[in-house]
């Protein structure tokens, strides 16, 4: 850790030019991070608190909203588990082609959302490669809610497994090697040794995992066909809204997204706070 | 007596083995089909797509714009964040947390809400209109929206090497007689340069991809003012596959680049690090 | 419960941890690996324990194959360096854990598990502290934790990987005398791994000396320290005045002094080395035919042992020698003196003509004093 900080004397040029870039940089992120949301809950409630109820009770949010729901329920916990063994493997073992697997699995970060959806339109759409084959079967994968799971999988594959191995790696396996020793079985030492000690970047990892589920947009736009009540999450929710003018509409539904982000957030910091030197990987 | 080596902790056989089946299902196989895909286009096929004045004009903006907001999240990155670190006010706690927005929150609201801003008759562009500036709806717009969501790579990748940085280092310049602002320039930049390159080309790996905070924004007409992404988009409702295939692969292949310089921009600041110590 | 290690190797990246090690480990003995980091001894350890295996090689429990024995089976209870403690339980259940783990047959009942572990903090003096987390103990407190923890599923062998090494000292010499004393009351086969010689030759029955991946000499504390077989012995343990010796002629000089017959009589003319403890350097008032003159150049006291600092020109080296402070102060040694000093007792080795020496032939001189 570095030293304190000087404690020196600060002439008044020195203050103003301090003051100077404070504001400044107060100004700047008011400007790009705060009117953002501040505009999401003014133009939601534009038109009244009335208005605002209106707009969510109609069917269509009720349908975006289960769906949204269903697709988290199920993509999160599959990257979850996939974390934990990924992480396992990748921290308490050699072997070689470590590199290449950590960098295939960060890889979903850095390809764009739209590529994401449009690799499993090629993949499982009419002309894609198992296309005749689903068809034959009567299975629909694109345009339907596999599709909205696969891709939302896919774009959220690396948060838990990025949070634990940066994790597991920075405290080592002895724990897990006395547990041994002590007699445990993999079972036993997983549950009673790994698993209590992981437990603060698991819930993070999770909490980033289904931020990004609930507010994919690009991947989910490309496999989901738009079908309003059917394969309509609620960021595909908000654009059909938009397009269509509503857009106080829009906004409801957008604010409710607005919420679920400050909610992460909240939760983010909290467990940063009081679990920082347990989440290895700080604030990303 | 040789004896064969084992693995001292269980599990390596299951925990390995999920991970590539997971992987090798969820990520591999889609990418496979994508360059399968792709190479059904002939090479001049290829040719016509990318040298189409709809398809340059699409990577001009959606890498052009891309670099222009990673550079100015470069700068105002490491602003924000030397404010975050050394200075201490009210609000800086709230202030820290804000910078993850962007993060948090999703795409397509981001879009609408930075539309509502800056249209003409937005929170802002109705005062920037006035003064015969356009946001919305043109490559200004788009870049509006990609600073938005590359700045907390910036600062979030900054902020640690930032926090740990070692001051003694610093207060053994000032006591050479350096001023603050050459101590900035010869003591503390170069050990940021490595960490800010880094920041740098994840902001700009965000950026290039970017679809929902763009498209709401950027007006999407062909050649003006549609992004690559957005193109794609376009061809699959035509079912031109191959094409959208081909310009994936593209996108996917810069994105797979920037994932190697990065991992090497990690590495010299890595060192960067160990020689400062 | 005798553990035969037999011809071991494990090679890393590039370089030999275990280089044919062999031992044989008799039931009740406290056997110290000494040696300075690299020696392979923490890996030697680790084998024992089922954390790691040879490259080839057998270890042998009663003639029972124990490298195929997982470690969970071993019944060995290892102590790590950094503890290894689980932080997310107390003290007690810590202890507690191996016993808690046991399939339901052979898992004891809640209360003879928690009598147990109190008995257990008992004798390692914690028994208050069961409640706590680990956090919240000292490193001493710690280390009696995790040898609680490691005893509480009464293992055959008990291994400890510098069980001292993060401590300060005034702890890690009370914790010394304890450990000692737990052994003696316990019985327990016992191998701990340490760098620190003090620690090894205080507690252990017999102490293993390792250098890069091999075992320089195996014998009790006095055996080691008395007649060390090798240079690196000589070097590591205590302290050895080291002088190039000539051979010529059938007799054995050092600095134009004539110490004895040729030990090695193969090849006439060569280099030697000798070591010489400083007890074994003789200080006179004036130079011997048996030894060199010296000019005193400082003295150490340490307590009621005073080191002196003798600058040997013959040699063209500095010599340390010890004797008691009482007798300094008696015969009114000063610095600056000239005096005569003679070595009473020599470990020599030839040197081969790479200036590699030959530890097989190893020979002890005992120059007799002039009379």
């Amino acid at each position: 850790m570095s030293a304190p900080p000087m404690v020196r004397p600060l002439s008044w040029r020195h203050r103003l030019l301090r003051g100077a870039l404070v504001a400044l940089v107060m100004a700047f992120m008011a400007v790009l991070v705060l009117l953002p949301l501040a505009a999401v809950f003014v133009e939601a409630l534009g038109k009244g608190a009335a208005a605002f109820r209106a707009a969510l009770v109609q069917p269509e949010t009720m349908s975006a909203i289960k769906l949204t729901l269903l697709v988290a329920v199920i993509a999160v916990p599959l990257n979850l588990v996939f974390g934990v063994a990924a992480a396992w493997a990748m921290t308490r073992f050699q072997f070689r082609g470590k590199a290449l697997l950590g960098a295939f699995i960060d890889l979903p970060f850095s390809v764009s959302p739209v590529v994401a959806g449009l690799v499993y339109v090629l993949l499982f759409g009419a002309q894609g490669w198992f296309g005749p084959w689903l068809s034959d079967h009567g299975i629909t994968i694109i345009f339907a809610v596999p599709g909205l799971v696969l891709a939302t999988v896919f774009v959220t594959l690396p948060f838990v497994a990025r949070e634990l191995i940066a994790l597991m790696q920075a405290q080592g396996s002895e724990e897990e090697e006395a547990a041994r020793t002590l007699g445990a079985s993999g079972w036993q030492m997983f549950f009673r040794v790994t698993l209590p000690n992981i437990r603060w970047a698991l819930l993070y990892g999770v909490l980033l995992c289904n931020a990004r589920a609930m507010g994919e947009f690009g991947a989910v736009s490309v496999v989901s066909g738009h079908i309003r009540g059917l394969t309509t999450t609620m960021p595909l929710e908000v654009e059909m809204r938009y397009n269509e003018y509503d857009y106080m509409g829009a906004f409801a539904v957008a604010s409710l997204l607005g919420l679920l982000a400050l909610l992460t957030l909240v939760v983010k910091v909290l467990l940063e706070w009081r679990y920082g030197d347990e989440l290895a990987a700080r604030g990303h | 007596m040789g004896y064969r080596r084992r693995r001292v902790l269980p599990g390596f056989g299951i925990s390995l083995g999920y991970a590539l089946t997971y992987l090798g299902l969820i990520v591999l196989l889609p990418l496979a089909a994508l360059a399968w895909k792709a190479s059904a286009l002939a090479p001049d096929g290829w040719l016509q797509l990318l040298s189409a004045p709809r398809t340059l004009a699409a990577l001009k903006l959606s890498f052009g714009g891309a670099l222009l907001a990673a550079l100015f999240n470069a700068g105002a990155g490491l602003l924000v964040t030397w404010v975050l670190v050394r200075y201490r006010f009210p609000g800086r706690r709230l202030l820290d947390a804000l910078v993850d927005l962007p993060f948090a929150l999703p795409t397509a609201v981001a879009g609408i809400a930075l539309t509502a801003i800056y249209a003409p008759n937005g929170w802002i562009g109705q005062y920037l209109s006035a003064l015969g500036i356009k946001i919305a709806y043109t490559p200004a717009g788009v870049l509006v929206a990609m600073i938005f969501v590359g700045f907390p790579y910036v600062v979030r990748t900054l902020q640690p090497v930032l926090e740990t940085l070692d001051r003694d280092v610093e207060e053994a310049a000032e006591s050479l007689g350096a001023t603050r602002l050459q101590t900035f320039l010869r003591v503390i930049a170069p050990t940021l340069v490595p960490t800010l390159l880094t920041g740098f080309a994840l902001a700009l790996a965000r950026a290039v991809g970017e679809y929902g905070s763009v498209i709401f924004i950027a007006g999407n007409i062909p050649v003006r003012s549609e992004i690559a992404p957005l193109l794609i988009v376009q061809k699959l409702e035509q079912f031109d596959y191959a094409g959208a295939a081909a310009l994936g692969t593209v996108m996917l292949g810069f994105s797979l680049l920037l994932l190697v310089v990065i991992a090497l921009l990690q590495r010299w600041s890595g060192r960067w690090a160990e020689r400062a110590a | 419960m005798t553990l035969e290690l037999s011809r071991l190797h494990r090679r890393y990246a590039g370089f030999a941890a275990l280089d044919d090690v062999s031992l044989r480990i008799e039931p009740g003995e406290f056997l110290a690996l000494l040696g300075p980091s690299g020696s392979g001894k923490t890996t030697l350890l680790r084998i024992l324990a089922g954390l790691d295996y040879p490259d080839s090689g057998s270890v042998r429990q009663n003639d029972r194959d124990l490298l195929a024995v997982d470690a969970r089976q071993r019944k060995v209870g290892l102590v790590f360096q950094h503890y290894a403690l689980f932080r997310h339980l107390t003290v007690a259940e810590n202890v507690a854990f191996g016993l808690r783990i046991r399939p339901r047959k052979s898992r004891p009942g809640r209360a003879e598990i928690n009598e147990r572990v109190q008995r257990l903090l008992k004798r390692v003096q914690l028994e208050d502290l069961g409640k706590r987390y680990t956090s919240q103990l000292s490193g001493g407190q710690r280390q009696r934790v995790a040898l609680a923890r490691a005893l509480a599923v009464e293992p055959d062998l008990l291994l400890l990987d510098e069980p001292f090494g993060a401590l300060d000292a005034q702890v890690r010499v009370a914790l010394r005398r304890w450990l000692r004393n737990l052994h003696e009351e316990l019985g327990l086969t016992s191998v701990f791994v340490t760098h620190d010689q003090e620690e090894a030759l205080e507690l252990a029955d017999r102490v293993a000396v390792m250098n890069r991946g091999r075992i320089e000499q195996i014998g009790t504390p006095e055996a080691i320290y008395q007649q060390p077989a090798t240079p690196f012995v000589c070097e590591f343990i205590g302290k050895n005045n080291r002088i190039p010796l000539q051979r010529a002629n059938g007799v054995l000089t050092g600095g134009q002094r004539q110490l004895g017959a040729d030990p090695w009589p193969g090849n006439a003319v060569g280099a030697a080395i000798g070591y010489v403890r400083p007890e074994h350097l003789q200080v006179s008032s004036a130079p011997s035919a048996d030894g060199w003159a010296a000019q005193l150049r400082h003295i150490y006291l340490a307590g009621g042992v005073a080191h002196l600092e003798l600058d040997v020109p013959a040699l063209g080296q500095v010599l340390e020698a010890d004797m008691s402070s009482d007798e300094v102060a008696q015969r009114g040694l000063q610095p600056g003196q000239s005096l005569g000093v003679q070595p009473r007792l020599i470990t020599a080795f030839p040197l081969g003509a790479q200036g590699e020496a030959d530890a097989a032939a190893r020979h002890v001189l005992q120059p007799q004093a002039a009379l």
